[in-house]
């Protein structure tokens, strides 16, 4: 403990609890997922059948050189952003119309959308199907679609989804922007008012701006969620679409992977993940400092 | 910078310095002839006669060898990989004897799952009526790891009623059962000609040998994907040419797996389909009942039979079993003559050896067009772990779907299989 002060020393016995936690629940998983994903590593391997076999960046150069990889990382990619746009868009419209309307429609809204935010993944997904269904869905009945399945074409079939996916995730958002919204002083729109500010002047330099970091967060958060969708895919494609056509990347390395008992490379697919993930996040909180607004 | 140099440092460290867990060989080693037998038996939907049956063997067993009780657990099929694989690695909570789909086989053997009990079969007067081509789906390598405990295989299920109103017969060979299908559903549009689908694998399978193709071809214990030969090609495409507008539509058909395909059958929305023995109880609730009749797929010949797969089920004793000579007499009870025909009468399952088999056929004409089928020979998936992969890659459904969809031409979708195939049988 040479060269650490009084302070030091005592703000890391503060923080070693919590730094236990850290490590044993995030570290420690992460530290395998990386140690795995430079081996061999099969179901013959784990059970002792075969002998480990180490493959360095093996598995990593595989996955970078399958062409399927790339489409799905691109597929993932765009299907999340739209969910993300989506979420954001639809929950802070309906966070905004909470602050406008009166206690009961309030109520209401707000009862709503944690019943959607409430309802388990795996159930509202089956749910969305069984609406949506082909032959027996009242959507198809009320449409007048007999026999019109949602989940043939590859972008009707993503277009479903990603509503289920904006379903259940807007509330998070609606929620938190509402509680932000709330948390402006009336006094600051009050003077933006009586220096003539109007309703969209008002709204970009004085309500976003002091709404930021709450965006931030709803926005990493949901750029996550969304980057990580199974469930939905999973359940409402059956298992990735026709002939694989709505392959995200976690359901990719589930399939490919964990299913086929190829532990090594699922890790490697899992590790890029986390890696892209980090790095989108990275870049996006050193944007945010530089335009002067640190988290 | 140097933080991150340390930081580096320890991360190559911790790295070379570990490898994953492993678990030890499993042992195997002890012989108790007392104690309790751990027994795992798959759930079923309706799994009480199975299970009466079942306890009926269990009484025999435990009265004819005093100090053994026998313990046994019925999991569920859809979590059964977790189960397995949890067994394996942790060798205490394995059981004794088990029963698995026998596609799961070659991964579980070479997973170090289960033991070999071909030296015990030699031994046993019942295992001289197995029928070879069913004891093949218990091999790997040539050696029996199993005894089968029952068949599955897949017949061509017809409406009588949409028959005779046509004045039609069903096809007598392969080539005839596309143009029927077009047929029917031209004068009934709101039928599917045949239901098939885009993920029913094992109902595309006799398509493909019945045209001389093979799911891959063995040189000295390596495995290389045939689905792009030429008979190969030419089996799969009698198959996709059946998931069209005309006959059964992609839209409604590319998504379906063997039971949805069957499932469309049952409720009256086909003419005919690819159904096993299995399916029967399906067919006597449904909308279809009394109105249908079952022939053996035709081959390309007529009077042939296309192969079909031969599904099914195995009894296997764990090689980590601390009971071993106990577990091989309970899976000779189980799986002798007596209990399976015991087994066929409570559940409907086709029994392995031949001469049960034909007292089956005799005594019931549901039976016949199956056991017919399975005189003919059916034929087996490439036994490998590697197919455990290729299965749980979707390498074939996609293929089918990508044909059925148009996304891709014959050539290229099976030779992109193929590329995936091989993949899988080269790690």
């Amino acid at each position: 403990m040479i060269g650490i002060s009084r302070d030091g020393r005592a703000a890391l016995a503060y923080l070693a609890p919590a730094a236990l936690v850290l490590i044993g629940l995030l570290g420690y998983p992460i530290y395998q997922l990386v140690l795995i994903s430079f081996y061999d590593y099969g179901q013959e391997q784990v059970s002792g059948g075969a002998p480990l076999n180490w493959l360095g960046l093996g598995n990593y150069a595989k996955l970078l050189s399958d062409s399927q990889f790339w489409t799905v990382l691109a597929q993932t990619v765009g299907f999340a952003a739209c969910c993300v746009l989506g979420t954001l868009l639809v929950g802070a419209a309906l966070a905004v119309l909470a602050t406008r309307v009166r206690a009961v429609p309030r109520a209401l809204l707000f009862l709503a959308a944690l019943g959607a935010w409430a309802t388990p993944t795996v159930a509202g997904s089956t749910v969305w199907l069984f609406l949506f269904d082909a032959n027996f869905g009242l959507v198809n009945e009320v449409l007048g679609l007999q026999g019109f399945s949602w989940t043939y074409d590859r972008w009707v079939a993503f277009g479903l989804v990603a509503a289920q996916v904006v379903w259940c995730s807007f509330p998070f958002v609606m929620v938190t922007l509402y509680a932000g919204i709330k948390a402006i002083p009336g006094e600051v729109v009050e003077a933006a008012a009586l220096d003539g500010a109007s309703v969209p002047r008002t709204v970009r330099s004085v309500i976003l701006p002091l709404l930021r970091p709450l965006l931030v967060v709803v926005t990493i958060q949901s750029v996550i969620w969304d980057f990580k969708v199974f469930t939905q895919i999973y359940v409402m494609t059956g298992g990735g679409g026709v002939a694989g056509g709505n392959l995200v990347l976690n359901v990719y390395a589930y399939q490919q992977a964990f299913a086929a008992s190829e532990y090594g490379l699922g890790s490697a697919i899992g590790v890029v993940m986390t890696v892209l993930l980090l790095g989108f996040t990275a870049i996006y909180l050193r944007a945010l400092r530089r335009s002067g607004e640190a988290l | 910078m140097k933080r991150i140099a340390l930081l580096v440092a320890v991360g190559a460290l911790a790295v070379a310095g570990c490898a994953p867990v492993q678990s030890g060989p499993s042992g195997g080693a002890a012989d108790e002839k007392s104690g309790q037998l751990r027994v795992w038996l798959f759930d079923e939907v309706n799994r009480g006669p199975k299970q009466a049956v079942v306890d009926q063997a269990v009484k025999q067993f435990q009265s004819e060898h005093a100090g053994v009780t026998v313990d046994v657990q019925y999991i569920q099929i859809s979590t059964r990989a977790e189960r397995f694989k949890g067994a394996f690695s942790d060798p205490k909570s394995a059981p004794d004897v088990a029963e698995f789909g026998n596609t799961d086989l070659a991964g579980y053997v070479a997973a170090g799952g289960f033991a070999e009990v071909g030296a015990d079969l030699d031994k046993w007067p019942d295992a001289k009526d197995l029928s070879p081509s069913i004891l093949d789906t218990a091999k790997v390598g040539g050696k029996v790891y199993a005894v089968p405990w029952y068949v599955g295989v897949r017949a061509l299920y017809y409406r009588t009623d949409v028959f005779s109103e046509l004045g039609l017969t069903p096809p007598k060979t392969l080539a005839e059962l596309a143009p029927l299908a077009r047929r029917i559903r031209a004068a009934k549009p709101d039928l599917f000609g045949i239901s098939v689908g885009g993920k029913y694998t094992y109902g595309m399978l006799p398509f493909l040998w019945a045209s001389g193709g093979d799911l891959a071809s063995q040189q000295g214990g390596k495995f290389t994907s045939a689905v792009d030969s030429t008979n190969g090609r030419a089996g799969i495409g009698r198959y996709t040419e059946l998931l069209a507008e005309d006959i059964c539509p992609p839209q409604q058909c590319a998504q379906n797996g063997g039971d949805a395909s069957v499932q469309a059958f049952v409720s009256g929305k086909a003419a005919m389909t690819i159904g096993g023995d299995f399916n029967r109880g399906a067919m006597k609730a449904g909308a279809v009942s009394g109105k249908y009749a079952v022939v053996p797929l035709p081959g390309m010949t007529e009077g042939s039979v296309a192969p079909a797969f031969a599904g099914g089920n195995l009894l296997g004793v764990t090689k980590s079993t601390a009971h071993r000579t106990l577990a091989v007499q309970f899976l000779q009870l189980l799986g002798g003559k007596s209990f399976q025909r015991k087994m066929f009468d409570a559940m409907g399952n086709l029994p392995t050896f031949t001469d049960v088999q034909r007292a089956v056929a005799e005594g019931d004409e549901f039976e016949r067009p199956f056991v017919r089928t399975l005189d003919a020979g059916p034929r087996f998936v490439p036994a490998t772990p590697a197919w455990a992969k290729i299965d749980a890659q979707a390498v074939l459904p996609t293929m089918l779907q990508q044909i059925a969809t148009k996304a891709q031409d014959l050539t290229a979708a099976t030779a992109t299989a193929a590329q995936h195939m091989n993949e899988a049988f080269g790690s």
